[in-house]
């Protein structure tokens, strides 16, 4: 086994090193003729307005929240899926239960409509729109 | 495998010398050097596929120089070099605004992840780099640096295109991770392990012994896997994080030169990866479709080879022929259609096997 990740590991390292050597060659080879406009950051042509680390859409934080518990699922099903024949029936009602929480879990987060991206409500909305339109009557 | 042949070949050429750990480490690094020429060799050919495949879908004109220099080889065949000998004398930008080590970590961090999964990947009977025992779960797990490097590269650009490339790409994969993973669960119901040989093994005899058509979900399972590594690999239609018609490049507008050309090789890597997968997954890896016809090691590479470039080429086809989603679109296939699809795919797929081996 230990053979297994010991060429992982040098994999690795040959990754670095195949990495390095054209940035080496380049740092011989390319011109290097910089400016303080060449080094600024590109905004197409205009002038940079404020700096790009600022505060960010919360969906991704609920998209990765889900997710994390999700890829855990799938963790803990793969062992599962390795002795599935083995064990049969059992296995399949002790998955089923596990995987039904985790259903209902998805499926508040669905009613809950945390999975629809876009959350805007419009005032006025009929056709493609009357699904975002606002309840007229509230 | 390979490695471990090559350490009892060179105890058998030095017996004064054997069980040398300088021979362990020779063994692991001569199949990881192959592995560099044929990721370079088959750089070249994808990228001139790709332009190739392209031209001929819009019906335009690809690079068709003839003679050797300026005009980039017969039919354009030094076009992809061409490329690679531009990008790797360019100047070298890094942005002054730019957050220096995490920029410079990036195309690290990539091109670790693609080529370690690399050595996972069973080109053949005997030729797989290391025979894992959790072959196809260390696939996906060493993937998922990529989106570690995506994410670092979108926001220490400090660049608002590249961080909303970098953002809508960690979302975009995380989110189609988990039908691939589900997918991937029910191939290993049916082969009963992890182990990327064993799973092949599983699939001898022909055809119909190929996972894919093991029961009738399984074609459901395999669409929903090949779309979301489309999705994982960024490939259109789900190239949102460096879409350019809205994000100018996403995440790698700040890179150019030789650090743009280590993404853009880490994609076709990562392609190829993907693809090897699928094919060793569903559709049988080295096994011949036929049961004792042409079904030799030899032709069992070849039989790998060209069903992970058919998987490559389909890819390309896809990229000309659907247009891009939106983000709403993309969340909603993947968290609305593809989970429920998937884990009704691991129930149903269960019960048959249930209720077919008792």
């Amino acid at each position: 086994m230990y053979r297994d990740f010991g060429t992982v590991f040098f994999t690795s390292i040959v990754a670095i090193i195949f990495v390095i050597v054209p940035l080496v060659i380049a740092w011989l080879v390319a011109p290097s003729n910089k400016t303080k406009e060449k080094l600024e950051t590109y905004e197409c042509g205009e002038v940079v307005e404020g700096s790009a680390w600022l505060q960010f859409n919360i969906r991704f934080y609920v998209i990765a929240l889900i997710f994390l518990i999700f890829d855990v699922e799938v963790v803990f099903l793969f062992p599962w899926a390795v002795v599935f024949k083995e064990l049969g029936l059992l296995a399949l009602i002790e998955m089923g239960i596990f995987l039904l929480i985790l259903v209902v879990g998805l499926a508040y987060v669905w009613v809950k409509s945390d999975l629809d991206w876009v959350k805007r409500r419009v005032r006025y909305g009929a056709g493609r729109y009357s699904k975002i339109a606002m309840d007229q009557d509230k | 495998m390979t490695v471990d042949f090559i350490f009892d070949g060179l105890n058998q050429l030095f017996p004064e010398f054997a069980g040398n750990d300088i021979f362990l480490i020779i063994a692991m690094l001569l199949p990881v050097a192959a592995l560099l020429g044929f990721i370079t060799v088959y750089g070249f050919g994808v990228i001139y596929s790709e332009i190739k495949v392209s031209s001929f879908i819009q019906d335009k004109t690809g690079p068709m120089g003839q003679g050797p220099g300026l005009h980039a080889g017969k039919w354009g065949l030094l076009q992809p070099v061409a490329d690679g000998i531009k990008l790797f004398i360019k100047e070298d930008i890094i942005p002054a605004s730019a957050d220096k080590p995490l920029f410079i970590l990036a195309p690290f961090l990539i091109f670790i992840g693609a080529l370690t999964s690399f050595i996972a990947v069973p080109f053949g009977e005997k030729i797989i780099i290391t025979d894992m025992n959790i072959g196809i779960f260390y696939i996906i797990g060493v993937g998922s640096l990529a989106v570690i490097a995506l994410i670092l590269a979108g926001w220490s650009s400090n660049n608002k295109w590249a961080l909303f490339g970098g953002m809508r790409s960690a979302a975009q994969i995380i989110s189609y991770e988990i039908p691939a993973g589900i997918s991937l669960v029910v191939v290993i119901m049916i082969a009963s392990s992890l182990n990327m040989q064993e799973i092949i093994a599983y699939q001898a005899g022909g055809l119909f012994n190929w996972i894919i058509f093991d029961n009738p979900f399984m074609p459901i399972v395999f669409i929903i896997f090949f779309i979301s590594v489309l999705a994982e690999t960024n490939r259109t239609p789900f190239d949102l994080p460096e879409s350019e018609s809205e994000l100018v490049a996403g995440f790698v507008t700040e890179y150019s030169g030789t650090r743009y050309a280590i993404f853009f090789l880490s994609e076709y890597a990562n392609m190829f990866v993907v693809s090897a997968v699928a094919a060793t997954a569903f559709l049988g890896g080295w096994q011949s479709p036929f049961s004792n016809f042409l079904n030799s090691p030899a032709w069992g590479v070849f039989w790998m080879m060209s069903k992970t470039f058919f998987l490559i080429f389909v890819m390309i086809w896809v990229r000309w022929t659907v247009p891009r989603l939106r983000v709403d679109q993309l969340m909603h296939l993947c968290w609305k259609v593809f989970i429920p699809i998937g884990l009704f795919n691991v129930f149903a797929v269960a019960i048959w096997i249930v209720v077919r081996g008792s």
